[in-house]
């Protein structure tokens, strides 16, 4: 564990680039600054594994606020965004389209399934699993985006 | 209707409520406890805890009711009510967790980094809050009355006493178990009497009265006048109102991270989904043998009714015992949920601002006793005022104003406060404006008429529009930090990132006596240290007020000592 005012040469060894550790107590005073001020400092220690490297700079871009980190973010949000989007547009084009479905063919209500009209088991099982099986596929999805955003991050 | 079990076993709902709440309280020790139960508890039991304080009456009595009386196009209303969770899994669920807010004005002011913005969601916060408590209360009331003949107030005053003795000592914890307790109590209570109910339904013999059933208006969908626009506005108000909602946006915050809020979620999805399917056969049942009750106007009764048209004698009481216990739950819990979340933003927003640092604790149960005091009498004022379509407008309320605010912060980075604020006021005036008017019999003929009874469909759509449009316009005025609330809200938390340092528990915890930072100084507190500091000198452009939760000395800022990066 070192302190991050005086990098010590150990902490090379572990691959971090000396612009992280420099960079990090100015990340958050650095919001009124310019952030593309921040000097680029040269690696010159050798390195580990070229993967840890990239881990601590594109975080570091994010704590950073500079436009690459805002792009990673963005991406983040996006993907989930598309998601929560394609859920909402599956569910308006079932249930959603339910009543108008039942103006236009107003003969559904005389089709029965197993004694039941059909319009009760929509709008009840069928309803239901639907929105249980969306949620489903929702967290799943979900899960795997932000996996994915973490594997980037970590460089894997 | 005098019925010495059912007064019996209300009396068993309340002592085991009081029991299961004690039993919390000896989980709930500390300040964070008392608030947000360590927001330690597990997605399933969390599920429960959600699903029972959902269920209000309005879904365990008022469902069967309209069904038995309206027929297929109240199907709706369970629908809506399950998939407005679904709607809150996806765009809501894991960032609003995230964000670490605790009430919706939290949010507000996290996002929007205004005090103006907090203040006016915290009024909306109490207004939704009490629009809901009333009828509960009412409900209560009229539940006893029919199964006892007690006057109104016996039951609205042991619903007020039993929920302030649960929230008063324990607070969340208790809470938390209280509910998932009832939600239990209330599927048993419903499932029971249906086996009962289906067999002897089943052993009657010759044909039930079918001529009731078989009738167009109330097996066909949209027979009635405008009933495509109703349906519609109904369908908006319920799927986009339940994340508006601020009892259920308290619940979120018991979640341990943002992935167990989502499975949290997907849980009460399950558990709404195998509740609702019950009310709908009651009211089904309630069709073939009971269809009277709805010429009598008394249509919201017929869950209690069934077993007595069905059987006689003890079975017949002893149903009707379970099932009032249930409805007795029902009223318990939800009443609960509002009251903590209701007193937790009076006490943060409107109590301490006028006395100044006082104790934490103290002052929330203070605001416990007062939000449930003003609840009870205006209560009392309001009755005759037939309030049961109140619980339905407020979801109209909810999705034209918390609903937006949500969606775009969270989504929108150009969510400027005043954008918020403009449309709050507007989708908020148009909703409450139907509220009052449906509410008072203002009655009106026409179209207009029609939005007002359900005024969803042009509320929120107008809403929107006003935040977007005048967030535009005030561009200049965006929030200062919003990139970095953007990163809080969305990046797992398993990623070590810098998240800013808003933190709302450290308005309690700073009231509070002993004040132990839980992670040592480090460079990484140093970090927020200053960003926190540098934003005390440039926030509060508006009314020169600073976040309260944003200056410096933030030692427990959100790289928890877990997550923090090691260097």
């Amino acid at each position: 564990m070192t302190s991050s005012e005086a990098p010590e040469p150990g902490a090379d060894a572990r691959g971090r680039m000396p612009s992280a550790e420099a960079g990090r107590p100015r990340a958050g005073a650095g919001v009124a600054g310019d952030p593309r001020s921040r000097t680029r400092v040269r690696v010159t220690s050798p390195r580990t594994s070229a993967a840890r490297t990239r881990s601590v700079s594109i975080a570091s871009e994010i704590d950073e606020q500079t436009r690459l980190g805002e792009v990673y973010i963005t991406s983040l949000m996006r993907s989930q965004l598309r998601l929560a989007l394609t859920v909402l547009v599956i569910l308006a084009s079932t249930l959603g389209l339910l009543p108008l479905a039942f103006r236009a063919v107003p003969a559904i209500a005389d089709i029965d399934l197993l004694g039941v009209p059909l319009p009760w088991v929509l709008l009840t099982v069928v309803a239901f699993v639907e929105i249980i099986g969306l949620g489903w596929f929702y967290v799943r999805q979900s899960e795997r985006n932000e996996d994915d955003f973490s594997d980037l991050l970590e460089g894997r | 209707m005098s019925n010495a079990a059912s007064i019996v076993a209300v009396v068993l709902v309340s002592i085991a409520s009081l029991a299961v709440g004690a039993f919390g309280l000896r989980l709930s020790r500390t300040m964070s406890d008392f608030y947000v139960a360590s927001r330690g508890v597990g997605p399933v039991l969390n599920a429960s805890a959600i699903s029972g304080e959902y269920l209000s009456a309005a879904s365990f009595l008022g469902v069967a009711g309209l069904i038995l009386a309206r027929g297929v196009d109240m199907l709706w209303l369970p629908v809506g009510w399950t998939a407005g969770y679904l709607l809150l899994l996806v765009f809501v669920a894991a960032p609003l967790r995230r964000s670490g807010a605790y009430t919706l004005p939290d949010f507000a002011q996290l996002r929007l980094e205004s005090v103006v913005a907090r203040r006016a969601s915290s009024l909306l916060v109490v207004a939704i809050g009490l629009l809901y408590l009333i009828p509960q209360f009412q409900g209560a009331g009229l539940t006893l009355r029919t199964l006892t003949g007690a006057p109104s107030w016996v039951g609205q005053l042991a619903v007020a006493v039993v929920v302030c003795l649960n929230v008063l000592p324990g607070g969340m914890r208790s809470v938390t178990l209280v509910q998932a307790f009832h939600y239990w109590l209330k599927l048993l209570a419903l499932l029971t009497p249906l086996f009962f109910l289906l067999g002897a339904l089943g052993g009657r013999s010759g044909d039930p009265d079918v001529g009731a059933v078989f009738v167009a208006d109330w097996v066909e969908p949209l027979r009635g006048d405008h009933a495509l626009y109703l349906t519609y506005s109904l369908v908006l108000a319920t799927f986009f109102g339940t994340m508006g909602l601020p009892h259920v946006v308290v619940r979120f915050y018991t979640n341990r991270d943002g992935r167990a809020a989502r499975r949290a979620t997907l849980a009460v999805l399950v558990l709404l989904s195998g509740f609702y399917l019950l009310p709908v056969l009651y009211g089904v049942i309630g069709r073939y043998v009971a269809s009277d009750l709805v010429a009598a106007g008394r249509a919201d009764s017929v869950v209690l009714e069934l077993p007595s048209r069905l059987f006689d004698g003890p079975v017949a009481e002893g149903l009707t015992a379970l099932l009032a216990a249930g409805a007795f739950a029902a009223f318990l819990s939800t009443s609960t949920g509002l009251v903590v979340s209701v007193a937790g933003v009076v006490s943060q927003d409107l109590v301490r601002w006028g006395a100044g640092h006082r104790q934490g604790i103290r002052t929330f149960r203070l605001s416990t006793v007062a939000v449930v005091a003003v609840s009870l009498l205006l209560t009392i004022v309001s009755a005759g005022v037939p309030v049961a379509h109140a619980v339905e407008l407020t979801f109209a309320v909810a999705a034209s104003t918390f609903c937006p605010m949500l969606l775009l912060g969270i989504w929108w980075r150009g969510l400027t406060a005043r954008g918020a604020i403009a449309g709050m006021v507007v989708g908020g005036g148009l909703s409450m404006g139907a509220v009052v008017s449906t509410t008072f019999g203002i009655a009106t003929g026409g179209w207009f008429g029609v939005v007002m009874t359900q005024p969803a469909a042009v509320s929120v759509p107008l809403s929107f529009a006003t935040m977007v449009l005048v967030s535009v316009a005030t561009r200049a005025s965006a929030p200062e930090h919003v990139a970095r609330t953007m990163v809080r809200l969305h990046a797992p938390e398993h990623i070590d990132l810098n998240r800013g340092s808003f933190h709302p528990e450290r308005w309690y915890r700073r009231a509070s006596a002993p004040v132990s930072p839980v992670s040592p100084v480090s460079p990484v507190t140093h970090v927020n240290q200053s960003s926190a500091a540098n934003g005390a000198t440039t926030e509060g452009t508006d009314s020169g007020t600073q976040h309260t939760a944003y200056d410096s000395g933030d030692t427990t800022a959100r790289r928890s000592q877990p997550t923090a990066r090691r260097d």
